[in-house]
């Protein structure tokens, strides 16, 4: 079942002659457990698509539906809560609170929800062990590495109940190894029935998704088939 | 891929008969290169017949017939390893001729078949990367092999990117004009077949 769904969305900014439009008529639909990645190259509206699907945007025309509720009928505080409590957000540079410690961090948001300190720090520690941070728990972000500081913003994405993570070029800033380890735990995020969107101009991160989305001047102008089983791969081979 | 030196480099590690040279090359390469075991026994007599490898004259041609490589065979070995492959010439690529082909016909959209090779990139990425999810954290070699790929096939979808950036600037633009006194790429280098 689709979880989150955009319908012939589009953005414009700005008027008369200085008019961008940044989407056109896009529709894209993420099912409960699905990666989707929207591929494109810089300036292709892809960013623009990810802060409108989270709701930090509103489109100038069409329908953004999260787990079935449309955004244009909700509140700013409804939205709000729907951010706080199912959508998660990742980064290219982290966004972690300098002041405050890895888990401090990643409990923020559940706080924020008005859960008890107590308990968000329980649950900010149980995402950061599923990590394999909990050794980093009361570390300041300046005192981890880039991967660590990317893994504490996943954790932070996806603590507590949330349905959605949306991630923009999550392992841009990062090396390779470090930019798989990212994608292996937003893939694991999926596999528990989180519905994921990554935007990335990135053909090796693209390819950890269920379906890759190309988007350019602001249009889907194509998308992957449903990929083929991997064992296709190795009965082809140049030696038979 | 040498096939040649692949073998030698496991009779470096002691005797082997032809059956096990064979089982032992598609587990260091996680599988992905299945090999015929004709190959193997072709190779095996021209490296005999070279004096890379010896068999005792003595057994019966079969399958159990032991191979051992020679000194020749571990100097030939030791200088594959540290000779880089020729990358001095750019192949002759079927990919970029086809774009180069797209952009001088009239009536065809060049970015249409830059993306139709992107998502055919992008789907057999998908494909490898599957692989490295289910399997590779089992088994370095396969992993090492599965990386080699993506890396390659990436580096294809980022020429695909630039291809289509840079026809799409020439067609606002107007194509640069060479300059003159420039030496053709192909006078300088050759092609390799």
């Amino acid at each position: 079942m689709s979880f989150l769904e955009l319908q012939n969305v589009s953005k414009v900014y700005g008027d008369g002659a200085n008019e961008v439009h940044a989407l056109s008529g896009i529709d894209l639909s993420v099912d409960a457990g699905a990666l989707v990645a929207v591929m494109g190259p810089s300036g292709s509206g892809k960013s623009t698509l990810l802060t409108i699907a989270g709701s930090l945007e509103d489109p100038t025309s069409g329908e953004v539906l999260v787990g079935g509720a449309a955004l244009s009928g909700m509140s700013r505080n409804d939205k709000a809560r729907l951010r706080r409590r199912s959508i998660g957000y990742v980064f290219q540079d982290f966004n972690l609170l300098p002041g405050l410690t890895a888990v401090e961090n990643v409990s923020l948001p559940l706080e924020l929800d008005g859960l008890a300190v107590r308990k968000a720090r329980l649950a900010g520690m149980a995402a950061l062990d599923e990590l394999g941070l909990g050794d980093r728990a009361g570390h300041f972000p300046d005192q981890l590495s880039g991967g660590e500081r990317q893994r504490v913003a996943i954790a932070r994405a996806v603590v507590g109940d949330r349905h959605l993570l949306l991630a923009d070029e999550p392992s841009g800033a990062l090396d390779s190894e470090n930019g798989e380890a990212v994608m292996r735990m937003v893939l694991a995020a999926c596999r528990r029935g989180v519905a994921a969107v990554v935007v990335t101009h990135d053909a090796q991160l693209a390819s950890w998704a269920d379906r890759v989305v190309f988007i350019r001047d602001g249009h889907v102008v194509d998308q992957t088939s449903t990929p083929i089983g991997p064992d296709a791969l190795l009965a082809r081979s140049p030696h038979q | 891929m040498s096939v040649r030196h692949a073998l030698l480099a496991l009779l470096s590690e002691g005797p082997k008969y032809g059956l096990q040279l064979r089982q032992e090359f598609e587990a260091s390469t996680g599988e992905v290169w299945p090999l015929n075991v004709g190959q193997v026994y072709t190779t095996l007599q021209r490296l005999e017949r070279d004096g890379l490898v010896e068999s005792d004259d003595s057994e019966e041609p079969g399958p159990q017939r032991d191979f051992r490589i020679t000194a020749p065979g571990e100097e030939e070995l030791s200088l594959w390893l540290r000779t880089p492959p020729d990358l001095s010439l750019p192949p002759r690529d079927e990919l970029v001729i086809k774009v180069l082909v797209a952009m001088r016909m009239s009536g065809v959209d060049v970015h249409e078949v830059i993306q139709v090779h992107r998502r055919y990139v992008v789907e057999v990425m998908q494909q490898w990367t599957r692989l490295k999810e289910d399997e590779a954290e089992f088994d370095l070699s396969f992993a090492l092999v599965v990386d080699a790929e993506l890396f390659r096939l990436d580096s294809v979808v980022r020429w695909l990117d630039t291809a289509e950036g840079r026809v799409r600037r020439a067609s606002v633009e107007g194509p640069a004009a060479a300059p003159a006194g420039l030496p053709r790429l192909r006078r300088t280098v050759g092609v390799r077949r």
